[in-house]
């Protein structure tokens, strides 16, 4: 059983702050950091490997400071974005020579075990460089489990990923989370984090926006207000029954479309159709007009 | 654990298209080496002169720093070296795995071929094969150290490191006298110019630095680079900047 802490984290680049006094506890189970593209996930997750210094405050495993102490890989596996490896060399050498330099007394055994575990054991006498995307984030995970660690840090393991293979890698980070070890992943997808994660963490723009139980989080997520831009075959009197209605605060048919603002996502998505059923008005288009990532993130920071 | 990892590097170094030049250039050197045999039918001072401008001044660097950046650089760039770094090993133990592959396969592919290149082209006896092989073997310690540490301390490493090898050494050393102080292949030379002893001059192979000088400088110039880059390799961020 491992905990990571970051107190006070913050790291910047000259002007430019990508991590902002971040203070967060990462402990057994599966955590999901969640965040738009640029919120800092990389930046975070590189700290808490010890391969960048924070700018501020300190990240500690079990008390020892992660940075310059390699020591610490002993206890961290890590899953890195970057696609690059050793291409010249086959998945089961490269797995065998990372167990060994994790000083294991088996270590072909060791990797025999992890590569099992990823279900690579078909194609681990192939080069590296003729594996696709998802063989090589599999022999990354192996890579990375090969030494039993007690944390596990992965940056955007899902990217790239088919769904099967999707499935499977969100099978096994249950699992090992089951087993009392610290799990942590990065994602840009809500559903991915949902998913499999019992704690999230939500990164804005370098700030600590959000902690704790997805429950939690996703309710901040579908009850604040929903924008949709809607045509229809008669925008104006379709505006009058859904104010009527009352399934909405807010009409607007000033840009030309129908603009309509809906406290409550759930019932005015049930309410639409049979208001413009009843008014005999036919539905062109309905669409949310504010769903990205970064505005709900947005409005969670405003919160 | 040292062997490890020099095992992914000498994998990585000649399993990538950049392996090519690393036979490639010695070819070159070898078949100008014939051609200038034919030419001076086995002048030593023709040998000096291809030697001295072409094996030790051009072909020697760059294979240095083809080398030297192909052990480190090349991973740092693309973000592999994540998995050596990424384990309970001293950051020196794999610095100094990278840069004994890095010495080896300048030994091989940059000192033998010069050594043989003098043979080729024209010696008495084996004496300029000795003396240029002490001093390509000098300089390729030190060239190649140094190319390692810059690999560890910046991105541009080719840019620079092709600056200084044929701009710095070759013409502006050929122009102004004070640059050739500070000059790894001026400070190999030392070594060669002594061991020839009173055919030094005879047949133009001469240093701007005195013996005792130019080792001290070679010494402390590959253990400065090492330990730079060991320095670097152990705070080295790995990021990307999302």
């Amino acid at each position: 059983m491992s905990t990571l802490v970051l107190d006070h984290v913050s790291r910047w680049y000259g002007n430019v702050v990508a991590a902002n006094d971040v203070t967060m506890t990462i402990g057994p189970g599966v955590t999901g950091l969640l965040g738009p593209n640029g919120a800092g996930k990389s930046t975070l997750i590189a700290m808490m490997g010890g391969f960048l210094a924070p700018s501020a405050g300190t990240v500690t495993l079990d008390g020892t400071p992660v940075w310059r102490h390699p020591g610490i890989y002993r206890t961290i596996g890590l899953v890195p974005e970057t696609e690059a490896m050793y291409d010249m060399v086959t998945g089961w050498q490269f797995v065998v020579a990372n167990a060994r330099l994790q000083h294991l007394p088996d270590a072909e055994g060791a990797a025999l075990a992890a590569l099992e575990t990823v279900d690579m054991t078909d194609a681990k006498d192939r080069d590296i460089s003729t594996y696709s995307k998802g063989m090589k984030q599999r022999v990354k995970m192996a890579i990375a489990l090969v030494h039993d660690p007690s944390v596990l840090l992965l940056d955007e393991p899902f990217n790239g990923m088919d769904p099967r293979q999707r499935l499977h890698l969100m099978d096994l980070l249950r699992r090992l989370g089951e087993q009392g070890r610290t799990v942590l992943f990065s994602s840009h997808i809500l559903e991915e984090v949902e998913e499999i994660a019992g704690t999230i963490e939500v990164l804005v723009a370098g700030r600590h926006a959000a902690s704790g139980d997805f429950r939690r989080i996703r309710r901040l997520m579908t009850e604040r207000p929903h924008k949709y831009t809607i045509s229809s075959s008669d925008d104006r009197r379709l505006a009058a029954a859904i104010i009527a209605d009352g399934s909405a605060d807010t009409v607007d048919l000033t840009s030309g479309s129908l603009a309509v603002q809906a406290p409550d996502l759930g019932v005015f998505v049930h309410a639409l159709p049979r208001l413009a059923r009843d008014s005999g008005i036919r539905l062109l288009d309905v669409s949310p007009a504010d769903e990205s990532l970064e505005s709900v993130f947005a409005y969670l920071v405003a919160r | 654990m040292i062997f490890v990892v020099m095992h992914l590097t000498v994998r990585g170094l000649l399993g990538r298209r950049r392996a090519v030049l690393f036979v490639l250039l010695p070819l070159l050197l070898l078949l100008m080496a014939g051609l200038v045999r034919w030419a001076s039918g086995g002048d030593p001072q023709s040998t000096v002169k291809l030697t001295n401008e072409f094996s030790v001044g051009t072909l020697l660097p760059l294979m240095c720093l083809l080398i030297g950046t192909g052990v480190i650089g090349t991973e740092i760039d693309d973000g592999s070296i994540v998995y050596l770094l990424a384990k309970p090993v001293p950051r020196r133990t794999i610095l100094w795995s990278k840069l004994i592959v890095a010495w080896g396969a300048t030994l091989v592919f940059a000192v033998l071929p010069i050594i043989a290149a003098v043979e080729i082209a024209g010696d008495e006896g084996t004496r300029l094969g000795w003396a240029y092989g002490v001093t390509a073997t000098l300089a390729a310690l030190a060239y190649t150290a140094v190319f390692v540490a810059l690999s560890v301390v910046t991105r541009n490493v080719v840019i620079i490191g092709l600056l200084y090898a044929l701009l710095w050494e070759t013409v502006l050393g050929g122009y102004v006298p004070g640059v050739r102080n500070v000059s790894i292949r001026q400070w190999a030379l030392a070594a060669a110019e002594n061991m020839l002893g009173d055919r030094a001059p005879v047949w133009g192979v001469t240093s701007d630095v005195s013996l005792t000088a130019a080792l001290v400088l070679l010494a402390a110039t590959t253990i400065g680079a090492i330990v730079l880059a060991v320095r670097r390799l152990q705070t080295l961020p790995l990021t990307t900047r999302d």
